[in-house]
């Protein structure tokens, strides 16, 4: 296995739309590293330019310590698991697998016994004479697989490779996509739009929109420490609680005509900030207990383990809208009133550009 | 369906009919019938020879025109190059000539290559008018292809060639047959320049040899529709043949097992 890096790529498409601007990415020996965001950000084209099936206006790619900028597809010793799995639908299980090497030009009788390793390994040793429309969705994802994991490539690259899959299997196969991953100590690039799989895949997680890296991180600094209000408001579920205000005189927080007391703002008064909280942080206390702002439920989602509140700030000119995450017992009913505490250590700052304000030491 | 096979009928009962009942009242189902047409034709005549080089000449252009075109059309799509727009329309744009006023260079530049009156002085003509429509068709079928799947080929490491002919052609198999029945068919019916770039009876085509059967003083209807069934039978057979394999290459694996 080898390490992939991306050295300042871009990618302007005919016509001048920015797909991936200046991308520095370094994806270690043997790491899974997650590029995740919303479609159309650009994590697909990444993943292309590092196949080679997509060129560069831009930059360098380089896999295991050599420059594969210019090289085709075919050179780069790397392989592609697709979201449509792309297996050749008129050549059998087994011509899927031995396609690569044979491309390559490996031995009939090595290609027949990596073969066989690999489809006993991923338990498709009984599908190998069937053809791609005779198998049923997670077998051909592990097909897919099978295919680039035979040719014991430099990294692979796996685009939305789970996506097709119905949920339960989707999340039966993303355990053992890790093991597997562990096993053959895999460099692997996975993109996904779908942030539980970036968070529970990933030894690190690079958040892309609008073609930029916006973070790269492990999955738990990203959640507790996001560094720009994108990835603040695109990892978690549901999502963080992002409130525009400013900073008071008092070194109180107001937002939309709602003093948040007991909130200390970093930064001067006047100051355009975002104050942003997770919902499992925020305390609501029934029966107008303490002196937090006061807040109506307007819609309770239970979902048996826990409770989703839909609140809006009472008061002001303009009440935003809240979201909390309580436990069942005790949870408020919908039309009642809540006083809020939000817990100083547990806020997340964001300045007027939309970047994280590093706790003041 | 009916007003389309009623003159196939017609044909055939006509090449069955002795020479006398042809011109007597007409009746729509045959009184008596006979091979006597089909027995002159094929043994005095031998129009076995024109069939032979129609086939020869039909088959050999159908097979080059499928292998250049594949490769020409393939290239147009997926490759990346300056003014393909503009060689897309210049191929359609040789599809557009009139046969008849290109004959006579046509005749000339045959005549300069020591061509006429040879099978492939009829096939390389043949080419040019059959391949624009031949590569538009594989254009247009190669598009609708998933790109995902040569995009696979190309990261497992497979040459470009490779990818033509062992995912893009095997996928493409229906189009190619289509494209190839109707590049056989138009080699078969061609009459204009059969006619004028064979000069001998042993290189005439079918279209042709119908065309000179009749004499001086008479017309043998009798013969002349013995051998458009002639003419007309293999082509059937052969797409009905085709279309058989069409279907069930289509078919092929989309059962669950």
């Amino acid at each position: 296995m080898a390490e992939v890096r991306l050295e300042g790529v871009s990618r302007i498409f005919p016509g001048g739309a920015v797909g991936v601007w200046e991308v520095e990415l370094t994806a270690e020996d043997s790491e899974l590293l997650v590029l995740v965001g919303p479609s159309g950000s650009g994590k697909s084209t990444l993943l292309r330019i590092v196949a080679g099936l997509e060129e560069p206006t831009a930059g360098r790619v380089w896999i295991g310590g050599k420059d594969v900028t210019a090289l085709p597809p075919q050179r780069r010793n790397v392989a592609m698991v697709f979201q449509s799995y792309a297996l050749y639908p008129h050549k059998s299980v087994r011509e899927n697998l031995a396609f690569g090497l044979r491309a390559r030009g490996t031995p009939g009788a090595e290609i027949a016994a990596r073969v066989a390793d690999v489809a006993e390994a991923l338990g498709i040793g009984p599908l190998l004479d069937r053809r791609p429309a005779q198998l049923s969705g997670g077998q051909r994802q592990r097909v897919a697989l099978g295919r680039a994991i035979v040719r014991e490539p430099h990294a692979f690259l796996l685009d939305e490779p789970l996506s097709n899959l119905d949920p339960a299997l989707r999340i039966e196969t993303r355990a053992e996509l890790a093991r597997l991953q562990r096993r053959i100590e895999a460099t692997m690039l996975y993109v996904t739009h779908d942030q539980e799989e970036a968070m529970t895949l990933g030894h690190r997680v690079a958040v892309v929109n609008d073609g930029r890296i916006l973070q790269i991180a492990p999955p738990m600094t990203l959640y507790r420490e996001p560094a720009n209000l994108f990835v603040a408001g695109f990892l978690g579920s549901p999502p963080m609680n992002l409130i525009r205000g400013a900073a008071r005189e008092d070194g109180g927080f107001e937002a939309a005509g709602v003093e948040l007391a007991r909130v200390r703002p970093p930064g001067r008064a006047g100051e355009p900030l975002v104050l942003g909280v997770r919902p499992h942080e925020v305390r609501c206390a029934s029966g107008g207990e303490g002196d937090g702002p006061e807040a109506l439920v307007e819609l309770v989602e239970p979902l048996g383990s826990q409770t989703i509140l839909h609140l809006a700030l009472v008061g002001g000119d303009a009440a935003g809208p809240l979201t909390a995450v309580v436990t069942p017992e005790g949870a408020p009913a919908h039309g009642e009133r809540v006083r809020i505490h939000l817990p100083e250590e547990r806020l997340h700052w964001f300045d007027g550009r939309g970047e994280r304000i590093r706790a003041p030491v | 369906m009916l007003a389309g096979l009623f003159p196939l009928y017609w044909v055939l009962k006509a090449s069955l009919a002795p020479e006398a009942a042809l011109f007597a009242a007409p009746s729509l189902l045959p009184r008596e019938a006979t091979l006597e047409h089909y027995r002159t034709l094929l043994a005095e005549r031998d129009f076995w020879r024109p069939v032979r080089n129609s086939f020869v000449v039909a088959a050999s252009t159908t097979v080059l025109c499928l292998a250049l075109g594949s490769m020409a059309a393939y290239a147009l799509v997926r490759l990346r190059f300056r003014g393909k727009a503009v060689l897309l329309a210049l191929v359609l744009a040789v599809a557009m000539f009139p046969q008849i006023s290109i004959l006579g260079p046509l005749f000339l530049a045959l005549r300069e290559l020591g061509l006429i009156d040879r099978a492939p002085g009829l096939v390389l003509p043949y080419l040019s008018f059959a391949m624009p429509l031949t590569i538009w068709l594989l254009v247009a079928y190669f598009r609708q292809l998933p790109p995902d799947l040569e995009e696979a080929a190309l990261v497992d490491g497979a040459s470009r060639a490779r990818v033509l002919g062992e995912v893009v052609l095997p996928l493409a198999v229906p189009g190619l047959v289509t494209t190839g029945i109707l590049t056989f068919l138009y080699c078969w019916n061609e009459l204009l320049f059969a006619l004028s770039f064979t000069v001998s009876a042993e290189r005439q085509t079918v279209p042709v040899a119908i065309a000179l059967l009749r004499g001086r003083y008479q017309i043998p209807w009798g013969q002349i529709f013995a051998a458009s069934v002639i003419a007309t039978l293999p082509v059937a057979v052969l797409v009905l043949l085709f279309q058989r394999r069409i279907v069930q290459g289509l078919t092929a694996g989309a059962v669950k097992g």
